[in-house]
């Protein structure tokens, strides 16, 4: 922990449940990756320094394995994480079009978020809905048959829900 | 005896509605004698949320395209016995049809069962296979189960095709104290979704398979690797998983024998070469999902280096079936080379889209005319690709190549896990080698130099085709590189990258041609390709596309043809959309 870009403040007490069920089975670095990525949203560098200490491994072996794997993300993402499917059949049936209407509508770039922290988008493999396509989930929900409209008009009721609270 | 309703609640089905449909069901149904329940998918997906009505166990009905508001309505006709007051909402004969079509044995339970519950499963026969299997007497050895699984002629039906027995019967003979059964559920092939829907309607049938392969090669430990981006296929599996190991058919002296198995769920992390089985190995043992060079293979050193297993979730689903009713019965369908049935996901530019399961030996052409009912839109069917990334597209020429691994390897293509996208006129086959470069060249993982600098190579050529940028004997260099890679890579993934792209030469060569030669996309999909032009016959000069063009690229006066100015045209395509007399055409 006595590397500079090591910036961050973590609370690094959240994870010790994690640890300790996990940090002594082999072969779980992923599985504890995953749940410390549902305890701070991301994988935050301290934290992955944390969990290199505490497994008995080094910093360069956690943080290679999480950069393999599409599902780790290493900066905070917005409320509402949209993962837009480009399968296929999407892919086939206008996924691309649905990635420009999003990214003009919200005004952000595949894989940021936007600037009222409300929104991530991200473009993704197949989600497995192939016969709603095209598809996104927005965190669990899964939205099919999408439109540009019906993406803007859903959109815009989460941006109203949320301007409400 | 009183209706019983049942709304299915796969994936496709919630994103669909079916969870607003069941919370106005149960709101319009408070105080009635009716029950309401969940199944899983039945696989119409175009017809979701489906609600079928039952009474002794017998489907009275199946309601179609059902919307919350129509709840009232089903709950009052429900609660007096007159469902001909729903007639409207009943799936059509011709819909119908797409189940009648079908011979489904590892689909048999799924959008018939609760999910969620055990006795639904038991009612339908769950679990009666490994009864069968270790009943103290006449109960079967291992040996006898690899024997009768021999007889049947499965395969792995992840995509490889190889003979299931053949696995189960080398990780047995293998020497090791531990030995592991591994579930293959990282469906990462985009286009295929069977696995998920197995797990989503019949996870104990899934359970029951893995625990009679557990059996058979001697492993105490099965685990089940699953995709991250099935939420609700992880949740179930949990949940039957508890259940089954209450009821005494997981855990320690199964059903009093001495024959013991516990299971762990893992959860894949997003990578596509984790559908390889050494590589699942590695992100099982919490390592870079890279894959290991074989041999050894994994029946000899798997995970943790012990003799392993891995079949993926389709092969167990049909396992149980084959110990209740013998090899035999599973080996008379199908063809010589090919035994039983396959599942297929239909999707693209199709009619009826969703899950088919039929027997090897019917065609392409009973697959999506007879059964998927053919292009939507009144389109011209293009070409079918099957197997993925690492499939082919199929042409209209040879929509009578029977379905059977051998067959379809002859195509080009491959079985592949059972991923069919239809194709119509409009789509680019071009554009769509590049769609399965760009996700290979992204999901390589980088260890062998021919797949991760080779499928970058093939991307950057097809990118500049596509944009109408290409050279002479770019075709040439594709196929020269697609030969180098397979000879090249290591695992399943590298090998079979260049399968998209050396099938769409084959069979649509003109069409590089006419991107390379002419600059000419022939389906009108390629945006940089695109030429809108508006034919002054049709146009009324309502102004409408010149004030939707953000560019100012159309001109003309009102009551006046327009104009487009292809070099300032964005190729944006709001103009054609906008325009009530199609007037704009794209070429």
């Amino acid at each position: 922990m006595n590397c500079e870009c090591v910036k961050q403040k973590s609370d690094l007490s959240l994870l010790c449940p994690v640890l300790e069920e996990y940090a002594a089975v082999p072969g779980s670095l992923i599985t504890i990756l995953q749940q410390a990525q549902e305890i701070y949203g991301y994988l935050p560098m301290d934290v992955i320094y944390h969990i290199a200490a505490e497994t008995g491994s080094t910093p360069a072996k956690v943080l290679g394995v999480a950069t393999f794997y599409t599902q780790f993300r290493f900066q905070p993402v917005g409320k509402y994480l949209i993962m837009l499917c480009n399968g296929t059949a999407c892919h086939v049936n206008g996924s691309e079009r649905i990635a420009q209407t999003i990214q003009e509508y919200l005004q952000v770039e595949n894989g940021a978020t936007t600037a009222d922290g409300l929104f991530s988008f991200s473009i993704v493999a197949c989600l497995g809905c192939c016969s709603l396509s095209p598809v996104m989930m927005i965190n669990e929900e899964t939205y099919g048959n999408l439109t540009p409209d019906s993406v803007k008009m859903i959109l815009q009721e989460i941006q109203k829900k949320e301007a409400a609270q | 005896m009183s209706i019983r309703i049942a709304v299915g609640q796969g994936s496709c089905g919630i994103a669909a509605g079916a969870g607003k449909v069941y919370d106005a069901l149960f709101a319009a149904l408070q105080g009635s004698e009716v029950s309401l329940g969940v199944v899983g998918c039945i696989g119409m997906c175009w017809l979701e949320p489906i609600v079928d009505l039952y009474r002794d166990h017998t489907l009275q009905m199946r309601l179609v395209q059902v919307k919350p508001e129509d709840a009232e309505r089903i709950a009052k006709a429900c609660c007096h016995g007159d469902l001909s007051a729903l007639n409207d909402l009943a799936i059509s004969e011709e819909d119908a049809a797409f189940l009648t079509k079908q011979t489904r044995i590892a689909l048999r339970n799924c959008g018939l069962i609760d999910p969620n519950s055990l006795e639904s499963a038991v009612e339908a026969g769950g679990y009666s296979a490994l009864r069968k299997v270790l009943a103290k007497q006449d109960g079967m050895t291992p040996e006898e189960v690899i024997a009768c699984i021999k007889e049947s002629g499965l395969a792995g039906r992840g995509g490889a095709g190889f003979p299931t027995w053949f696995k189960w019967n080398a990780a047995r003979q293998s020497a090791g104290e531990e030995k592991y059964l591994i579930c293959n559920a990282d469906e990462g092939d985009p286009g295929a979704f069977m696995d998920r829907a197995v797990i989503e309607s019949d996870p104990h049938t899934l359970i029951e398979g893995m625990l009679i392969a557990a059996y058979a090669i001697g492993a105490k430990e099965a685990l089940v690797y699953v995709r991250a981006e099935y939420p609700l296929a992880i949740k179930r599996l949990h949940a039957a998983l508890a259940q089954a190991k209450e009821a005494g058919y997981v855990g320690r002296h199964i059903l009093g024998s001495d024959f013991s198995c516990e299971f762990r769920v893992k959860a894949g992390a997003g990578a596509f070469v984790c559908g390889e089985e050494t590589a699942l190995i590695e992100s099982l043992e919490g390592n870079r999902g890279m894959p290991r060079l074989k041999p050894p293979f994994p029946a000899a050193a798997g995970y943790w280096h012990q003799p392993s297993n891995i079949n993926n979730v389709e092969t167990f689903a049909n396992v149980s079936w084959i110990i209740d009713h013998g090899g035999a019965a599973f080996a008379a369908m199908g063809t010589p080379d090919s035994k039983g049935t396959k599942v297929f996901a239909l999707t693209g530019k199709i009619r009826r889209g969703g899950l088919v399961e039929i027997p090897m030996g019917k065609t392409l052409r009973d697959v999506i005319f007879d059964i998927g009912g053919g292009i939507r839109d009144g389109k011209d069917f293009k070409a079918v690709q099957m197997g993925g990334p690492s499939g082919g597209c199929i042409p209209a020429s040879l929509l009578d190549t029977i379905i059977d691994y051998k067959a379809l390897g002859a195509t080009g293509a491959i079985m592949g896990s059972g991923g069919m996208v239809v194709m119509d006129e409009t789509t680019c086959m071009v554009s769509m080698a590049k769609f399965f470069l760009d996700f290979t060249a992204e999901e390589s993982c980088g260890k062998c130099v021919h797949c991760r600098i080779g499928t970058k190579r093939m991307q950057e050529i097809l990118t500049r085709i596509t944009e109408g940028k290409g050279r002479k004997g770019d075709v040439e260099l594709l196929e020269e590189l697609c030969n180098a890679i397979k000879d090249g890579a290591l695992c399943g993934l590298g090998q079979t990258a260049p399968n998209p792209v050396l099938t769409t030469i084959r069979y649509f060569r003109d069409e590089f041609t006419a991107h390379i030669e002419e600059q000419r996309c022939p389906a009108g999909s390629c945006t940089a390709l695109r030429r809108y032009t508006i034919d002054p016959a049709n146009c009324k000069g309502c102004t409408l596309c010149a004030k939707k063009c953000p560019v100012n690229a159309i001109s003309g006066s009102v009551k006046a043809p327009h104009r487009i100015d292809l070099d300032v045209c964005i190729r944006c395509g709001q103009c054609m959309a906008a325009c009530k007399f199609h007037a704009i055409q794209v070429g």
